[in-house]
């Protein structure tokens, strides 16, 4: 293999681990609610920005990243209880639009509470690149893999051998069976949003150093990870992860090998190509069980 | 109606119309300006109008010009080309202001100048582009420098070290796609001959493909990235992790203290044009610029502790060029002001030593960007 070819499936790597990290947050919320929450990208935001303004304050970085996650979940879990729950019994249509106006007003205040400038966090293990047969990969990149990794191992077992994930699973199959044995539907609503936006958090916090982060990065963010949880399947945890790692490695190939200008295009084109013959994604499931 | 009512109506008249003439002697000249205070380009509109109304308070408590004070009148426009239209309809048909500074990005600028040139009122634009003075309109000028001057000062630089063949890497923001238009225009006339002309998205992550790319000619001498906003700092990183070893440059785009933030030690050995603004403590003492830009700094730092920025000393320059020329022209008559700002010659502004003429009306030279080098997280002059 070509030290080039090398280089650009790391660098797609990196930054399709980085949309993996998202779409799993989408994908958490969607299992729980089949609402996709555009506050998502958000909450990746704020858990940036947050970690930047706590180590501002002195705080170490483990402990000011401990903090940022928790002050995320908080917000999507006030989220949830005053905006999404009031409502709850709308239609999705309804629900969705609630989270494109939180995603609004969250990053508005981003930007009135911090500032609209760019900040970096410094790299968790050093900045020396790590050289791998000609091609390099920054250290901070392993840390986001790695990361994604566990992160996907912890959710399978939180949906498959714990009572409150199997409870979001069961509500996402069937919302009125689900009530009728005793399954507390506002519960799991709850859960799904706090667990998404401490997701999010983390997700912010990990690629921050590679990134930078600023009061509106959730917007590009949001796109990318939705991206990725649209061609991996909605709804899937390793469809998410397998959607980031898809959609990033078509970026980078087609921006090193076809032409950077078009790399969007032409990978949004994969996609799209792709959703036509699988429309519930690449592992997403059969439409028909939905109904 | 009887004599004394008449009289005492004509009596009211009289003080009405003393009033008014009284009023209309210290009547204040009216300065009108639309910027993008809030929103996306919030960044420029921001420092702008507290430089606007830092030097207007400073003027009016030095007895204003020509004897009357200054009066701002300043709109938000968001950003807003549509919301620019508007306001400047106001400024000129409502407030009747005597000069309009403002403008902070081309597009605004551009969307007003069709009312501008109607209404036939000095207009100082604040924005960038070479478009907006090129061809000349009769009541429109501007003070920052273009980025065509940016490429021109990089491509002189890279003649002096001997480059020829560069690699071109830009971003897919207004700014980026302009100055690499401008770049790719001029290389001819420097010698410069562009090998690779890469593209990222303004929002991207990860620049090593095209970086990767590039590194694999080995004919590419030097590479230019025409940015703004993170990607710069994110293509700096790039660069040095996948090991490239030839000269960087960047542009005036990213020329701040955020841009060595974010990019860290990898910013050593960039080189980028910037304005003497941002190294008025590394100039010479003896450098005609010196006190100007050490003042501005003085002035807006002391007053709004946060650090100057070049965009709101393009502001400093539009309002002193209208002053300047109200005082020239010794009224506020919007032809002798305009033809009072046409002849500006050897002003020394934030942006330059300003020499206009009806051929040019931005007035700046070469020798309005400096050339610097980025050594040990700071900014270095490069003679």
């Amino acid at each position: 293999m070509s030290a080039q070819l090398l280089q650009y499936l790391l660098s797609g790597l990196t930054v399709g681990a980085i949309y993996a990290l998202v779409a799993l947050g989408f994908s958490i919320i969607y299992n729980a609610s089949n609402v996709i929450n555009f506050a998502q990208g958000e909450f990746v935001m704020i858990g940036g920005m947050a970690t930047v303004s706590l180590i501002a304050t002195g705080l170490p970085l483990p402990l000011a990243a401990g903090l940022a996650i928790a002050a995320t979940t908080l917000v999507g879990l006030v989220l949830e209880k005053l905006a999404v729950e009031r409502v709850r019994g709308e239609s999705v249509v309804t629900l969705i639009i609630i989270t494109i106006g939180a995603s609004i007003l969250l990053r508005g205040l981003a930007g009135l509470l911090w500032d609209k400038n760019l900040h970096a966090l410094p790299a968790f293990s050093g900045e020396r690149p790590i050289a791998i047969g000609g091609a390099t990969i920054v250290p901070q990149s392993l840390w986001v893999v790695g990361v994604t990794l566990v992160v996907v191992a912890a959710l399978w077992w939180f949906f498959n051998h714990t009572l409150h994930g199997k409870a979001i699973l069961a509500t996402s199959h069937n919302r009125l069976a689900a009530q009728l044995v005793g399954i507390s539907v506002r519960r799991v609503l709850l859960i799904s949003f706090g667990l998404s936006a401490a997701l999010g958090a983390l997700a912010g916090i990990l690629i921050a150093p590679i990134t930078f982060t600023a009061w509106d990065v959730g917007v590009m963010l949001g796109l990318k990870g939705f991206a990725a949880a649209i061609l991996g399947g909605l709804g899937s945890g390793p469809g998410a992860v397998l959607g980031g790692l898809a959609l990033g490695l078509l970026e980078s190939l087609s921006a090193g090998y076809v032409s950077s200008a078009y790399k969007d295009v032409i990978a949004f084109g994969i996609m799209l190509a792709v959703l036509v013959l699988m429309p519930g994604g690449l592992l997403g499931r059969r439409s028909a069980e939905r109904v | 109606m009887n004599l004394r009512s008449g009289l005492s109506t004509f009596a009211r008249f009289a003080s009405i119309a003393t009033i008014a003439f009284a009023a209309h002697a210290a009547a204040p000249i009216k300065i009108g300006s639309f910027l993008s205070v809030t929103g996306p380009a919030a960044f420029l509109g921001d420092p702008e109008q507290k430089t606007l109304e830092l030097y207007v308070d400073k003027i009016n408590a030095a007895g204003g010009v020509l004897g009357r004070k200054l009066e701002l009148i300043a709109y938000d426009s968001g950003g807003n080309a549509e919301k620019a239209r508007t306001f400047v309809k106001r400024l000129i048909e409502e407030d009747k202001v005597d000069a309009i500074v403002g403008g902070s990005t081309t597009g605004e600028t551009m969307a007003v100048i069709p009312l501008i040139e109607q209404a036939q009122i000095p207009f100082i634009s604040l924005a960038g582009a070479i478009d907006i003075v090129e061809p000349v309109k009769k009541w429109v000028f501007k003070t920052p420098a273009t980025d065509r001057m940016a490429c021109e000062k990089i491509f002189s630089d890279m003649r002096t070290r001997g480059i020829s063949k560069i690699g071109l890497i830009s971003g897919d923001g207004g700014f980026d796609k302009s100055m690499r238009a401008q770049c790719i225009k001029v290389a001819p006339k420097y010698g410069i001959e562009i090998l690779a002309d890469e593209a990222y998205a303004s929002k991207d992550t990860d620049m090593t493909p095209q970086l990767t790319k590039m590194r694999q000619n080995a004919q590419i001498q030097a590479v230019l990235n025409c940015g703004f906003g993170q990607a710069p700092a994110i293509v700096t990183k790039n660069f040095r992790q996948i090991g490239m070893t030839v000269p960087l440059y960047q542009s005036h785009g990213v020329a701040s203290k955020v841009y060595i933030q974010l990019a860290g030690g990898a910013a050593d050995g960039v080189r980028l044009p910037a304005a003497a603004l941002l190294v008025a403590e590394a100039m010479p003492a003896n450098d005609p610029q010196k006190k100007v830009v050490e003042g501005y700094k003085h002035d807006f730092e002391s007053r709004y502790h946060q650090d100057v920025s070049t965009f709101g000393g393009h502001a400093y320059d539009g309002l002193y060029l209208v002053a300047d020329a109200m005082k020239k022209a010794g009224s506020t008559n919007k032809a002798e002001v305009r033809n009072a700002i046409e002849s500006t010659r050897g002003w020394m502004g934030i942006d330059g030593e300003f020499n206009m003429s009806p051929t040019d009306h931005m007035g700046l030279d070469l020798s309005a960007f400096r050339m610097l080098e980025i050594k040990n997280g700071d900014w270095t002059l490069v003679h």
